[in-house]
């Protein structure tokens, strides 16, 4: 063990030097003229229309980049109220908002857009043969995979499962069974198209959005996907927020206004989002 | 040359406060955010219980099967001499350095349903992904790299003659091997074997991708505590400090155990 007492450590002034440069580089976000950026935190299900309308944000107003950091909405909450540095969260159920709103990380949240959910199936003969509709989602032995009870599309998914079992036909305990199925809990929506995509998992529960609009073609290689009847789906409803204490509230504002305002709506909308209700 | 000398001494000084601090600070924020009863409680919750005896359960058995099918490999790199052995080295060292998610998804492209052995374990009957061998296969593959490495290190740590001498005695060779240079190694083996554990046990991006997340099947402490950050911050940090002193506990046997320090008579072939 070397005493370190013995040495002289203020007579090293390169040492402090090289010390105050890597404590210099640790801070975050350092405003710089010129430099702005404007980090948007957004549900897994919105990387593709996010992705479009930071570039078309960029474009339109006064150039400020955008950075975009995609994940689970449970996850995006937890990080925002750790601490991480962000400007905009765009979330995909209120629960998500409401937890980081509760800890005063976000200012009033305002809804963005609708989703609905979908059944993906594996296109495989034998899951072709095996799930026909809805109700086979219940057959014993089925591999189906949901985005876990934590993540906001795991939580439509499993409310829309206890919609269905009250539909004629499919018994009380049928979204019990079909919870038997479950063979993972993801941890984002879009791990479980994946999944189903490589035909690892026979079926799984997604956002409409995911395989719909623009990507349609992309997202739908290997996967058939089974509608939910309307009146057993469930509605996901997504919201925008800016966080509190931000470098530039105002790029914050722009951006929201954007994703709320027609071009925004029309990016949401390509790419399979419901427009939000104008009427609360 | 005297100032130099002393530019060095305070360079090394401060590395070793600063690196000592940089490793321990974390384990330090962790134990600090945990009471005893907040502990306890937490091993109470059947579903902690559960992921600790599936991280275990797994990691033991794929330490068990490292061992067992990576000592003829380590045996091979250690004492043989054919061609192409650096590029096998380099090979069996890949996983160390691959990220565990590439692994994962390697993983599923090559034994999942629909990867490239996938039909043939379908003809078996057999389908991996979401099983609890999976999570075993996935731990197996980061931890095989660890412990080949160690074991060929310490078997080359024994002196060739060992084996020669048995050799002469009319020993085989497997026998010689095993009778002989895999007690005098067991040091280089058990620290092997340890580190291939702590790896396995330590498993997430490779299981959650291959084995996915279940509770009680696949969802192991790392995911555990993956899960719960993102709802329950104190139980994330509870199950964090919990497979730290698991960790700790088997590592310090190791170290202090019987085989703990390589053995100098070993070293030096007398």
């Amino acid at each position: 063990m070397i005493p370190l007492s013995m040495f002289p450590i203020r007579r090293s002034p390169g040492l402090c030097v090289l010390l105050l440069a890597l404590a210099a580089g640790c801070r975050p976000e350092a405003p710089r003229p010129g430099e702005r950026s404007l980090t948007v935190f957004a549900a897994a299900s919105l990387a593709e229309p996010f992705g479009e309308m930071a570039t078309a944000f960029e474009r339109s107003g006064g150039g400020i980049p955008v950075r975009l950091n995609v994940a689970g909405s449970q996850q995006l909450a937890a990080q925002i109220v750790r601490g991480a540095v962000a400007d905009v969260f765009a979330a995909a159920d209120r629960d998500a908002m409401k937890f980081t709103a509760d800890r005063g990380r976000v200012l009033e949240p305002a809804v963005l857009a609708r989703n609905r959910l979908v059944v993906v199936a594996a296109a495989r003969p034998d899951v072709d043969a095996v799930l026909v509709s809805l109700l086979n989602l219940a057959t014993p032995g089925l591999k189906l995979v949901l985005a876990a009870p934590e993540v906001p599309a795991g939580r439509y998914a499993r409310q829309a499962l206890r919609n269905l079992s009250r539909a004629p036909g499919y018994g009380a305990e049928y979204a019990d069974r079909v919870l038997e199925n479950v063979v993972s809990d993801e941890v984002d929506v879009r791990a479980v198209l994946t999944k189903v995509k490589l035909g690892e998992a026979d079926a799984g529960i997604v956002y409409a959005s995911d395989v719909a609009g623009d990507g349609a073609a992309a997202q739908l290689a290997g996967v058939r996907v089974i509608e939910i009847p309307e009146a057993y789906d469930v509605e996901a409803e997504y919201v925008i927020a800016q966080l509190r204490s931000v470098d530039d509230s105002a790029a914050a504002a722009a951006f929201i206004g954007f994703a709320l305002g027609p071009a925004g709506q029309a990016i949401l909308e390509r790419h399979g989002f419901l427009r939000r209700r104008t009427t609360p | 040359m005297k100032g130099a000398a002393l530019a060095v001494r305070i360079f090394a000084g401060l590395a070793v406060g600063l690196v000592t601090a940089f490793l321990v600070l974390p384990v330090v924020a962790l134990l600090l955010r945990v009471s005893p009863r907040g502990l306890l409680a937490e091993l109470a919750d059947p579903e902690v219980r559960e992921a600790l005896r599936l991280s275990l359960a797994t990691s033991f058995a794929a330490t068990a099967l490292v061992v067992l099918l990576g000592l003829p490999l380590a045996w091979l790199l250690a004492s043989a001499r054919f061609p192409g052995k650096r590029i096998l080295e380099v090979l069996v060292a890949l996983p160390m350095v691959l990220p565990p998610t590439v692994a994962g998804l390697a993983l599923l492209l090559a034994f999942g349903r629909a990867g490239l052995l996938g039909g043939a374990f379908s003809a078996l009957g057999i389908s991996i992904p979401f099983t609890t061998a999976a999570v075993v296969l996935a731990q197996m593959f980061v931890a095989l790299p660890f412990f080949v490495g160690a074991a060929a290190a310490g078997i080359r740590g024994v002196s060739p003659l060992f084996g020669e001498v048995a050799a002469t005695l009319g020993a085989p060779r497997w026998y010689a091997f095993l009778k002989v240079i895999v007690p005098l190694g067991l040091p280089g083996l058990v620290a092997g074997a340890a580190m291939g554990w702590a790896r396995a046990l330590g498993e997430f991006g490779a299981t959650i991708i291959f084995a996915g997340n279940l509770a009680g099947v696949t969802r192991t402490m790392p995911l555990a505590v993956y899960v719960r950050f993102e709802t329950d911050l104190e139980s994330a940090v509870a199950l964090s400090v919990t497979l730290l002193a698991v960790s700790f506990g088997v590592l310090l046997a190791v170290r202090t155990g019987p085989f703990g320090a390589p053995s100098d008579a070993v070293r030096a072939g007398r």
